[in-house]
């Protein structure tokens, strides 16, 4: 099975709104897949559609090798679910939940596989209500995952976590795919996240997916990489010596700044500056900068931000 | 399924044993009512007040605790277990029948102590009158659970599950003549009293602790009971089975 999640035009509508407005998405195993918008684009929707807590009012999907419609039951043996508000009643032990977990999924010999978990996930065995915001939710996705899914769903998995806690939680996650060929679907909205835990990211908007790519490759489209240079001579002189170059998109002249929006590419730094010489034109200091996640997406939101005013 | 209801029944079980202490002030309320309102009753019932007394506080004890057994599912529902759960391959059925089973078995264990307490004070009732009271609870509490669970769960402003089940509960429990026998209310009365499930099940309790295991009284107690409970649980079973939640 080389498909784990499918989906044709998945769509909710609650009385009155679109909350998700027909999603096409593909994830195959043992990738990490980021699902990024912002609040109220559609992420939690649809990643309760495809964990079956919710009924979609329209399309299709298969998950896990189980049809989402005709098949809940079947696709909910095959997936973990955490979702964001935490799963765990803070008058139980550590242990106790998970014991219970795998008792309702069957798994052989619960109590040692909870132990396997308590230790993977650096838990001990207490009170819940007594843990850290960190060791709760490292706990919540020990219980996605007591039956070895062959999918796990994180629903914002780090938001109100602090560094470090989030550090490891990435590490865990990582783990989840690197020694157990575990599929991971996320969604965030922190784009760092995105950035150093994704194979691949979908992001969603306004109950659509809007694009879609590795990190890298939606910087690369989206975003471009950003050169600022401040120079001794003449800025007009220095603009027109640049914006014709071949790898330059976009330049922008703030006083004796030049801020340059560029295609990415080692060789860059060393074509501008023979290309400012050859103008006579003498550099101060030149500076590059990769984009960021939050560049794409600010990039994403104002091109449509634009076409809906056009 | 029945894996499903035994665990769940389990775990829910031996968190609420570990809750001890609202066990303990559970039990304790039934309890008082009989030490500080019981003699009192003597003094208009005379001598059998306690025959009389007893079987009322059992309904006290079951409306206040297995009717607001709801409480739990609300903190449940807001920590993301139920959810958790919902989505594990155990049916919708079995999360709400292991409860059911639990607070249906706690509240046979605090009917147990409380009717040790009326013995204390001159309650007297044959073994199998004893057993078959215990056997009316049974469906009883389990319709009073669901019905509270069903009730959480629609609940969309869930701080308003204490102070609307309670006006609930207390109407049920004045109604069901728990406290003073309905054939002393006026007519009205006792025609809205007899509109309530409860009123038959303290009068069977009664004609069962009185022994007389023959009576319509009890025929008709244990008939609203088990009605009671198939409709109640049906309610619970549609709550907690729809997807949309």
């Amino acid at each position: 099975m080389d498909h784990v999640i499918e989906a044709r035009g998945l769509a909710k509508s609650f009385t009155g709104t679109d909350a998700v407005r027909g999603v096409d998405l593909t994830v195959r195993a043992g990738e990490i897949v980021g699902f990024l918008g912002p609040n109220g684009a559609g992420k939690t929707t649809t990643l309760r559609m495809l964990t079956t807590l919710l009924r979609p009012t329209g399309g299709t999907a298969t998950v896990a090798g189980h049809d989402l419609i005709a098949d809940p039951a079947g696709v909910r043996r095959r997936i973990g679910y955490v979702a964001q508000g935490g799963s765990t009643n803070p008058s139980c032990t550590a242990l106790q939940e998970l014991v219970l977990q795998a008792r309702l999924y069957r798994v052989p010999d619960a109590r040692s596989r909870s132990l396997d978990l308590l230790a993977d996930f650096d838990l001990a065995d207490r009170a819940i209500g007594a843990m850290s915001g960190g060791q709760k939710r490292r706990l919540d996705i020990a219980l996605g995952v007591v039956h070895r899914p062959a999918v796990v769903f994180l629903d914002e998995p780090t938001t109100g976590l602090d560094p470090q806690s989030r550090s490891a939680l990435w590490e865990h996650i990582r783990r989840l795919r690197d020694q157990h060929g575990t599929t991971v679907f996320l969604t965030t909205h922190y784009l760092d996240e995105a950035d150093a835990l994704c194979d691949r990211i979908l992001i969603i908007d306004q109950g659509r997916i809007v694009d879609e790519g590795s990190p890298d490759d939606l910087k690369a489209r989206l975003a471009g990489d950003v050169v600022t240079t401040e120079i001794a001579g003449d800025p007009g002189r220095a603009r027109a010596a640049l914006a014709d170059l071949a790898h330059v998109r976009e330049v922008r002249v703030t006083g004796r700044t030049l801020r340059l929006t560029v295609e990415p590419g080692d060789r860059i730094l060393i074509e501008l500056t023979r290309a400012l010489d050859a103008a006579g034109v003498e550099p101060l200091s030149i500076q590059h900068t990769r984009p960021t996640l939050d560049d794409v997406f600010l990039a994403l939101t104002e091109r449509k931000a634009a076409a809906r005013a056009a | 399924m029945p894996r499903d209801i035994w665990l769940i029944f389990r775990h829910q079980l031996r968190l609420t044993l570990g809750g001890w202490l609202g066990l303990v002030f559970g039990v304790l309320q039934p309890v008082l009512n009989l030490v500080l309102f019981g003699p009192l009753l003597g003094t208009y019932l005379g001598h059998d007040s306690w025959q009389i007394f007893v079987p009322g506080v059992l309904i006290q004890l079951s409306l206040l605790s297995a009717g607001l057994a709801g409480f739990g599912i609300v903190f449940d529902a807001r920590f993301g277990v139920l959810e958790r759960l919902r989505v594990t391959p155990a049916s919708r059925l079995a999360l709400l029948l292991g409860r059911v089973l639990t607070n249906t078995v706690v509240l046979l264990g605090q009917a147990v102590i409380v009717i040790a307490a009326g013995v204390a004070f001159g309650f007297r009732v044959p073994v199998a009158g004893l057993l078959i009271g215990l056997a009316l609870l049974v469906p009883l509490a389990a319709g009073l659970a669901a019905l509270s669970y069903a009730f959480a769960l629609t609940l969309k402003r869930q701080e308003l599950f204490a102070p609307l089940s309670s006006t609930f509960v207390v109407p049920m429990l004045l109604l069901s003549g728990a406290m003073l026998p309905m054939s002393a209310a006026p007519g009205w009365l006792d025609a809205v009293s007899r509109a309530t499930p409860f009123r038959y099940g303290v009068e069977a309790l009664r004609a069962a602790f009185a022994g007389h295991y023959a009576s319509t009284t009890l025929a008709a107690g244990l008939g609203v009971s088990a009605a009671f409970a198939v409709a109640a649980l049906a309610v619970g079973t549609r709550t907690f089975t729809r997807q949309h939640s």
